[in-house]
């Protein structure tokens, strides 16, 4: 099985999947806990938008992606409080509206978009060496982030209203956990497509979180965990000739499956 | 002069055109230990969160030691009334209490903020479970830790909302103990639409329903609960080994 990782795209693909848990490790610890997994959906549709405009504006689709989805996370968190939409109405328009921006902008750009389907269902066997280095930094502006304010997202996730009582301005803390999402949404979405993007936030950290009680222990655990179940859905991807993003989200759903049977 | 720890005059907040509070007026003295009942959908929550500074009333002044309440949040503990967090988040009670001890963007908790805490917890009898996770809690332990937390900053004037909802019988005498042991330190002000639950503990009592119908001493207020409650007061005062009224 070695010999896989002899070809460059495997490596490549390898260094990927482990750029993605490091981000979906961390910030899906939040997503899960502060139970906002719709809204990361809705914050990855959204960066559909930015994949389309890339194409447009002939970028790489992947940073054009990065004001999008933040944008889109910013203004989600900020709805409720400016004006008497719901953030669960808020998310459903940005959802859409997002793909929407990102068909057009693809229609109106001349010619054939070949990957165009990587950006929704992931393809890691195509991840270039731009777009590792774009997920390695991202990543640590991730890490960097979630170390100076964990005291400020523990606070807002566990409880805003006391947060607010103790001086801390929660919205703002809020939007820039929403920003971080938006980043993660960033690295993951060349791997596994904005559909697919969920399962990543979402399984590694609910695994995780049925066996330990420390947000900081729930990142490490998650991010470990994540990277086995990614190379392993990459490698049987590759075995089994399947898309990467689907085969890496059946072995996440079939590793939540097996510990929720061994933990229930 | 001493401060008054709240003073509020012709406070007045709508939401969504109605009004919740209507021209309320009344103060709390330093070390007061103060009720305020009322019926549910009354107001009582949003006095609190007018005077906590986390809503703007549409008229009115609103002072808390002397400052505006935004300005005066390291002043204040708070114990809130909706305990519908998400019971398996990973904190234990510790950290719990920690947060109390927030000091600002990118400030590190000090040994003082940690000695704290074991302080509060030790006021609450819980340091022995300070490692534990909050979902190995029963409801009234939870409730004490949200009690240290309230109280690990040391405020001058704490507010509570309905700290009896999940308070076992059985703990509510060492609740009101806990409470006149505070009481030398911080005006406390409490509320409940349980007028059971209030005891002789309590120094003053006021009665809001939309409008804040009475204020004084616990003695005699049984007219001013009369007018709110629009009922006899043999049936809202049945916490007999508690009684707040007198008979009448």
């Amino acid at each position: 099985m070695l010999e896989l990782f002899q070809y460059q795209f495997m490596q490549r693909a390898l260094i990927a999947a482990v750029l993605v848990s490091i981000s979906c490790g961390v910030v899906g610890s939040y997503v899960v806990i502060k139970k906002i997994v719709s809204l990361s959906g809705a914050i990855s549709h959204a960066a559909f938008g930015g994949v389309g405009l890339g194409y447009f504006l002939g970028v790489n689709p992947v940073l054009a992606a990065i004001p999008f989805s933040i944008i889109s996370a910013i203004s989600i968190g900020g709805v409720k409080q400016i004006t008497n939409i719901s953030e669960d109405t808020a998310i459903g328009i940005l959802w859409s509206v997002g793909m929407a921006i990102g068909v057009i902008f693809i229609n109106l750009t001349p010619g054939y978009a070949p990957d165009l389907f990587s950006y929704l269902f992931g393809s890691i066997l195509t991840v270039s060496n731009t777009d590792l280095y774009i997920m390695f930094v991202l990543d640590l502006v991730i890490i960097a982030i979630v170390f100076l304010f964990r005291r400020e997202f523990l606070a807002v996730s566990f409880d805003e209203e006391f947060s607010n009582v103790v001086g801390l301005h929660a919205l703002l803390v809020y939007m820039l956990l929403l920003a971080l999402v938006a980043l993660s949404v960033v690295v993951l979405i060349k791997v596994v497509g904005v559909i697919l993007i969920r399962a990543l936030f979402t399984i590694p950290a609910a695994i995780s979180k049925q066996y330990t009680y420390n947000l900081r222990n729930l990142m490490i655990i998650a991010t470990i965990l994540a990277i086995i179940l990614t190379s392993l859905g990459l490698i049987l991807s590759f075995i089994f000739n399947l898309a990467s993003g689907a085969t890496i989200v059946m072995v996440l759903a079939a590793a939540f499956l097996i510990s929720y049977y061994i933990k229930g | 002069m001493t401060l008054k720890a709240v003073e509020i005059n012709h406070l007045s907040i709508k939401f969504n055109e109605q009004l919740i509070l209507n021209d309320i007026n009344f103060s709390i003295e330093e070390k007061d230990f103060m009720a305020i009942i009322g019926p549910n959908g009354g107001g009582k929550t949003t006095l609190l969160k007018v005077i906590l500074g986390l809503l703007t009333p549409d008229e009115g002044k609103v002072k808390v030691f002397g400052k505006d309440p935004k300005k005066a949040k390291d002043l204040m503990g708070y114990l809130p009334q909706r305990l519908d967090f998400d019971h398996d988040f990973p904190i234990n009670v510790f950290e719990t209490v920690l947060m109390g001890r927030y000091h600002g963007l990118l400030k590190k908790y000090s040994n003082q903020d940690h000695k704290a805490v074991i302080q509060a917890l030790k006021d609450v009898e819980m340091d022995e479970l300070k490692d534990r996770q909050i979902s190995k809690l029963s409801g009234g332990q939870m409730q004490r830790v949200f009690i240290a937390r309230a109280i690990v900053r040391d405020p001058k004037l704490l507010i509570m909302d309905e700290p009896m909802a999940s308070i076992d019988p059985e703990m509510q005498h060492s609740f009101y103990e806990l409470m006149s042991r505070l009481k030398n330190k911080m005006a406390i002000v409490l509320v409940s639409h349980d007028v059971g639950a209030v005891s002789t503990h309590v120094d003053k009592i006021a009665c809001l329903n939309q409008k804040l119908y009475y204020h004084g001493p616990v003695e005699d207020s049984a007219e001013g609960l009369e007018e709110v409650y629009h009922c006899p007061i043999e049936l809202i005062s049945h916490g007999i080994p508690h009684r707040v009224l007198k008979e009448h």
